[in-house]
């Protein structure tokens, strides 16, 4: 890791900081998400500390991805689809209609499954962001997305073609360019939606390695992922879903190795999923 | 009767298929080519040159001018083509695009359900509807407002503009639906809102495909001749304003073509205007393919 990549370390607000009570950054209640009047995800409640990798997993249309999507309230771009529960984010129920959802994306991050760079340059892509919010100083957007692309370890790979489009670069590529993308606006949460599925086992590592580096400068991180082995490589914590509902949630190793659950045990021996 | 083998149907439909393509391909060809031999009879047949016929401004075939020379000027015509093309294609993108955004971006499901076959049916009213529209409510309303007669390059433009909506309008509206949702994500994720996603995501993208709308649009607005014939006054001067009457390739084509004998040098113009007007929508066709060809590797 290189130097430059710590200097993105987000400010937390200092009301989860100097918090005496042990909060944590955040945290849901009771969350569910229902489409068109179908219940997609019963009631889950978890809670992310900041600087921890948490992985949520679970077999295809168990309910972990829209469970992802409702953390930055995405899943209310989706028509029919409404979210209830709360959703406690530095010590503030963020689940209503009061809640700008902007100003919350900006603040929690996400990278989604297909890497998703604009059809813009690689520099625009990461500048993108920071420019709908306000940023306008060319030195200053310069400084960051060198920063945003260091702190995602693509720097090195771009930084003589910063004015070529992002479709351009490899698949893996696309993906940390995205990752930077999100880097770029110093969110203290990043949520992940199976972001290496789409990827080669190198470029998986090199995303993995990122994941790391970003819990260690403090962002907490919610990565959703079909793979085992990887939440075993980066998750802290571990939740599995099954059919909508948040089965067992616990420290990564512990669960792998007992689980509690006999459905866990079931999926982790492969019987189904 | 033996049965005809397998290889004998295989054949026969081939000969079929092969025929009609062969067909249609006869028919473009003989078309081109009788619009070519035609329209340049004009110029080697009775010797009148292409200069003065693309950008004199006199039109009055059945004399002659000072020099002796048959007044053949097609630049009123052309002018009043292109007027009122790039006219109706300034007044109809601003609602196309407006709507194309609010089917696609605001309103997905009144998109589908009301706004999508209404365009369609509007795709359908034949052209002569649109023309007598024209002449009963646009004409007298410009009329009203702006006196003189009221027929005019404002009045062709605006029946076009009603015209060539519905084709600009559907088009334009693939080409953002056709912006992959996880640019809209993505930009969501950020915290953007949605003008800005809008803006700034789903518009650039969708450029190739909303160019090609606007093109397409051109297309048919300068093919058009009936309905801008009954609303543009058809006087062959050069355009001088919104609210004199004009005329256009279309109409001038269309009033003189049943009149005038085959082989006359009168006739031989007529051809030539609609030379033009061939070179035009093949001009048109080639921006259409550059444009897509150019978004094609652009998504590459």
């Amino acid at each position: 890791m290189t130097l430059d990549s710590r200097e993105v370390t987000p400010e937390a607000p200092a009301a989860a900081m100097g918090a005496t009570t042990a909060e944590p950054l955040l945290w849901t209640k009771d969350v569910t998400v229902d489409y068109s009047g179908k219940r997609a995800l019963k009631g889950t409640s978890l809670s992310f500390e900041a600087g921890t990798v948490t992985a949520l997993i679970g077999p295809s249309g168990c309910g972990k991805s829209t469970y992802l999507r409702s953390i930055n309230l995405m899943n209310r771009e989706i028509e029919g689809c409404v979210i209830g529960g709360e959703v406690h984010y530095h010590g503030i129920e963020v689940n209503n209609a009061e809640t700008d959802t902007y100003a919350l994306r900006k603040q929690i991050g996400m990278v989604f499954q297909q890497p998703n760079p604009f059809r813009k340059s690689i520099y625009e892509n990461v500048a993108f962001a920071p420019r709908c919010h306000g940023m306008t100083r060319r030195s200053e957007l310069d400084e960051l997305v060198r920063k945003s692309l260091s702190a995602a370890a693509i720097w090195d790979e771009v930084k003589d073609k910063l004015g070529k489009s992002a479709l351009a670069l490899s698949g893996g590529q696309q993906q940390r360019l995205c990752i930077a993308r999100t880097l770029a606006m110093e969110p203290d949460v990043v949520l992940m939606d199976e972001p290496c599925s789409a990827l080669d086992p190198i470029a998986t590592f090199a995303i993995e390695e990122t994941i790391r580096d970003m819990a260690e400068r403090g962002i907490c991180v919610v990565i959703v992922t079909h793979n085992m082995e990887q939440a075993g490589r980066v998750a802290d914590r571990t939740a599995f879903f099954l059919l909508g509902d948040m089965i067992e949630c616990g420290p990564t190793a512990e669960l792998f190795e007992r689980p509690k659950d006999k459905r866990l045990e079931d999926y982790l021996t492969g019987r189904f999923g | 009767m033996p049965a005809m083998s397998k290889r004998g149907i295989e054949r026969r439909g081939r000969l079929i298929t092969g025929s009609c393509i062969a067909l249609v391909v006869l028919l473009v060809v003989t078309l081109i080519f009788m619009v070519f031999s035609r329209g340049l009879d004009t110029f080697f047949k009775d010797g009148i040159s292409p200069w003065s016929f693309l950008f004199g401004t006199t039109w009055n075939p059945h004399q002659t001018g000072d020099d002796g020379a048959a007044l053949v000027g097609a630049l009123p015509m052309i002018a009043g083509s292109f007027a009122v093309t790039l006219l109706s294609c300034l007044i109809s993108l601003p609602f196309s695009l407006g709507s194309s955004i609010f089917v696609v971006e605001i309103a997905p499901g009144f998109g589908s359900r009301v706004f999508r076959p209404m365009i369609e049916l509007l795709t359908g009213i034949p052209s002569v509807v649109f023309g007598v529209v024209g002449l009963t409510v646009v004409v007298p309303w410009i009329r009203s407002w702006a006196g003189g007669t009221g027929y005019g390059v404002l009045a062709g433009s605006i029946v076009l503009a009603f015209m060539i909506l519905p084709t600009v309008t559907s088009l334009a509206t693939d080409a953002i639906a056709a912006v992959p949702d996880a640019y809209r994500d993505g930009s969501y994720g950020l915290g953007c809102t949605r003008w800005q996603t809008i803006v700034h995501v789903v518009l650039p993208s969708a450029l190739p495909g909303i160019l090609t709308a606007v093109i397409m649009g051109m297309t048919r607005a300068f093919g058009e001749a009936l309905a801008v014939q009954m609303v543009v006054g058809n006087a062959v001067q050069m355009p001088r304003g919104l609210f004199t009457p004009a005329a256009t390739l279309t109409s001038v084509l269309t009033m003189g073509m049943g009149n005038e004998a085959m082989g006359t040098m009168y006739n031989d113009v007529l051809w030539s205007l609609a030379l033009v007007l061939l070179f035009m929508s093949l001009v048109f066709i080639l921006i259409v393919h550059l444009i897509g060809k150019k978004g094609a590797a652009r998504h590459d």
